[in-house]
């Protein structure tokens, strides 16, 4: 059992170091003014605490007003997907030292989607692509008696897929999505893949139809904005690559 | 203020919620009403798997399952209970599978299993592979599959919906549920919604603790609703505390992990479990993980300058194996400590995890108004109920068995109800009560703050009543307790608008909250016995001659509005198992 590591990290957390970061925080409560605007804070932290820990002591300590969503804190409910340092990201799953704290750190909404309140955006429009994909498995004939059986390979060829946790970070990073309201945007054509490539499902052709719409996965432009911000990892463009071959070859 | 009329109401949309939902909908018109988007809920955040003795790889059956569970609980379990979880697992699991969950496959193709603790073959030989699963992320799974058959089947939700108010009717003796109230997020207008049925499914209240593996608005929003109506609560003395949550940080790191062969080790590298559970080793049940855990902690053995906490120990086992199976607890480490878990133990230490107790139920999910009465209308179903299936100490992977199996059964339950009962008639002003703590908290002056109370709660909590109590710590915090709920009532709060105002929201949910970890403290103070995970240093032996009995809370407002705790006692459903010493 290795312990140089542990003797670092150990040593760093007795030893505590506070930094003062400045956050800069679009600000927008239409209640109060039509306009957005840029709010500085200055915060004592430990940069090896998340994003959100901070967003939480201006919150709990400096400024009750200010509004986000979050829940879980550890990157798998989805939530707190915003814009941070012009990237999108979980602000529980961002560390402040990754940030390069001593500039100004700024948080912003989602883009793409209506700024409700300061950090909240209407996830509505995001919700509905999904469900107009019919992400749900289907299936016909008989039911067995007992499981499906399905080869560990079968398994595998969608599992990338099957961790999408519907934040909107790919979705709302995309430049085709910012400028057409009406594309089906990347967590979508994600989870459509996640069921287009499962051995069990019948319904493929009916997927790669609505996919194969006007709105639909012709228009990605390949720029991997959406791989760069989904925070679990998955290859976004590479599966939107793959649903465009399966309309091509109709196989999948 | 709007008023909606359903046949069925079920309140919280995460696992239990939305498998009651599939089968409500079904069959009633159904609403389901949640504070957060239904995919937020925690049950995503479960990882290790959901138990069934399917006997896919190796040899297995259901009444091994119901005595793991009823051992498991310390024999506070209602083992009618039991043996309906168990029995009914094995389609739980079936059904999931149908709905398109993808589990980890064996190599003829059908769903893989692994060891968890306190899972054992014939009645504790040797553990048993009986956890269903999906990598690290089995919860997850079921939440989107759930999720997307929702969708499938059109279920109605109402996304950010709080319901802070349960509807009770009493005429001639019997109390009745007329609805419930939500506060909704977007715009702060109050909903009542009239329901023949409704299903509380929201969650747990693990919040009161400060290092927990608990989502933040885990707050126990659904049992202090009730409970304020003079329903009771069960058993809400028994937490349990995972062995494995990130250090100081609580995130959860599954069972799973000693599942595939991880060992704990003190500060010498000793594989301390096997002091403490000479036949499942690590893989002992979680109160007794967690309090050897300690023990090794306080006898000077822990890791660290601080000696505070030990090591998750996953280095020997094969890179492929940690991808394969382990991937998203593994990437915690990674990026939380900094720590590459192939080649270092990651600090761990026992974190705040599940209530065992809660809202009292039968085992057709309806909500009990003392030891054997029912509320007509009323329905629980998954951490907030209390039916018992988990007694002192719940087993991995049985909670997400228990959203399924009761989850369902509820959904059942509560529509084929509404199919046949009238809506109760709503009480003058259904609003009142909400709207004025509403408006209370909008207009207070008061000096106190929402995040210091919380602070304070949180710490008197880790402090007084986790892994180890005695009658010194629980007075401290019922007293303390006391303190913080006197101080609540001059809480104030800055965002005074109606629109997005988590600022009120999060004043309310700290006011469940406290109501909650009084019940708990008063309970824990008054079994005085040690019993799955309630362990009181001066009462370290179970005691089953005073104590074999849940406990039930009840709340009192005196004629001068003092409220207070009164406590009663439930027996136990014994079946076929006598209690006996428990050892792993």
């Amino acid at each position: 059992m290795a312990t140089p590591v542990m003797d670092k990290v150990e040593a760093e957390a007795a030893s505590s170091p506070y930094i003062t970061a400045t956050f800069r925080i679009r600000r927008f409560n239409p209640e109060v003014a039509a306009e957005a605007y840029w709010e500085d804070f200055q915060v004592e932290i430990d940069p090896k605490e998340r994003v959100l820990d901070a967003l939480h002591k201006i919150k709990w300590d400096m400024d009750g007003t200010l509004t986000f969503r979050r829940s879980c804190a550890h990157g798998i409910c989805g939530s707190d997907a915003m814009r941070i340092n012009g990237r999108n990201r979980l602000a529980c799953k961002t560390l402040i030292k990754d940030l390069a704290p001593e500039k100004p750190i700024t948080v912003e909404p989602i883009k793409g989607l209506t700024v409700q309140k300061d950090l909240i955006v209407d996830m509505e429009p995001f919700f509905q692509a999904y469900r107009d994909v019919m992400p749900f498995l289907v299936s016909h004939g008989n039911e067995p008696t007992r499981e499906r059986l399905q080869s560990a390979a079968d398994r595998e060829r969608f599992d990338d897929t099957t961790k999408c946790i519907l934040c909107a970070a790919c979705t709302s990073s995309c430049p085709v999505y910012w400028n057409d309201g009406q594309y089906f945007g990347p967590a979508a054509i994600v989870n459509a893949h996640r069921f287009i490539f499962d051995s069990r499902d019948e319904a493929g052709e009916q997927r790669l139809e609505i996919l194969n719409d006007k709105d639909g996965v012709w228009r990605c432009r390949t720029t991997f904005n959406c791989t760069d911000a989904c925070p679990r990892g998955i290859e976004v463009t590479k599966a939107i690559q793959e649903v465009k071959r399966a309309l091509i070859t109709r196989r999948f | 203020m709007q008023i909606h009329k359903y046949d069925t109401v079920i309140v919280g949309a995460g696992g239990a919620g939305m498998r009651a939902a599939i089968e409500a909908t079904k069959r009633s018109r159904t609403a389901v009403l949640t504070k957060l988007y239904p995919t937020r809920s925690h049950t995503g955040a479960a990882q290790g798997g959901m138990a069934a003795a399917l006997a896919n790889v190796e040899e297995d059956n259901w009444e091994w399952h119901t005595f793991d569970t009823i051992k498991g609980g310390d024999y506070l379990v209602d083992q009618d209970a039991a043996e309906i979880l168990a029995k009914e697992a094995i389609d739980a699991v079936l059904d999931l599978e149908k709905m398109g969950l993808p589990f980890n496959r064996t190599p003829q193709g059908r769903i893989d299993q692994r060891r968890f603790g306190g899972h054992s073959r014939n009645h504790g030989e040797a553990p048993v592979r009986r956890a269903c699963y999906a990598a690290d992320r089995t919860g997850h799974m079921i939440l989107q599959t759930l999720y997307q058959n929702c969708v499938k089947e059109g279920v109605e939700f109402f996304n950010e919906f709080y319901v802070l108010d349960q509807l009770i009717i009493e005429a001639d003796g019997v109390k009745r549920s007329a609805g419930v109230v939500a506060y909704e997020l977007a715009t702060g207008e109050i909903h009542v919604f009239q329901a023949k049925a409704v299903v509380y499914a929201s969650g747990g209240n693990g919040k009161f603790f400060k290092v927990t593996s608990n989502a933040h608005t885990l707050t126990g929003d659904g049992q202090a609703s009730v409970f304020r109506r003079g329903l009771p609560l069960e058993d809400m003395e028994f937490f349990q505390f995972h062995p494995t949550g990130i250090w100081r940080m609580g995130i959860l790191l599954t069972e799973g992990a000693r599942g595939e062969g991880g060992i704990l080790r003190n500060k010498d590298g000793e594989r301390f479990m096997e002091k403490y559970a000479p036949v499942m080793k690590d893989l002992a049940s979680r109160d007794v993980v967690s309090r050897a855990i300690y023990t090794e902690i306080r006898e000077g053995r822990g890791c660290g300058p601080e000696g505070d906490h030990v090591y998750l120990d996953l280095t020997h086992l094969p890179p492929e194996q940690l991808d394969a199976k382990l991937p998203d607890i593994t990437e915690f480490a990674r990026t939380y400590l900094g720590i590459e878990p192939y080649t270092d133990p990651i600090p761990i230490q026992p974190t705040a995890h599940y209530a065992m107790g809660g809202i009292p139920t039968n085992v057709r999910g309806e909500v009990l108004a003392d030891n054997t009465t029912v509320v007509p209308g009323l329905y629980a179903a998954g951490e907030v109920a209390c039916v018992s299936v988990h007694g002192a100490n719940r087993l991995g992977t049985n909670s997400l068995l228990d959203i399924n199996v009761f989850g369902r059964r509820a959904g059942v339950a509560a529509a084929e109800y509404a199919a046949t009962a009238d809506h109760v008639e709503l009480p003058e002003d259904p609003a009142a009560f909400v709207v004025g703590e509403v408006e209370r908290l909008r207009d207070a002056a008061g000096k106190e703050r929402v995040a210091e109370l919380r602070r304070e709660l949180q710490e008197t909590m880790d402090k007084n009543v986790m892994v180890f109590r005695t009658e010194q710590t629980i007075k401290e915090a019922v007293e303390k307790l006391a303190e913080l709920r006197a101080r609540y009532r001059n809480v104030s709060i800055q965002d005074k608008g109606r629109r997005f105002n988590t600022d009120l929201l999060e004043a309310i949910e700290l006011g469940n909250l406290l109501d909650l970890a009084e019940v708990m403290a008063i309970s824990a103070l008054a079994r005085k016995e040690s019993r799955g995970g309630h362990y009181r240093e001066d009462y370290p032996n179970r005691d089953d001659v005073n104590f074999m009995r849940h406990t039930m809370a009840y709340r009192e407002v005196g004629d001068d509005g003092t409220e207070t705790v009164r406590l009663d006692y439930k027996p136990v459903v014994q079946t076929r198992y006598q209690p006996m010493e428990r050892k792993y």
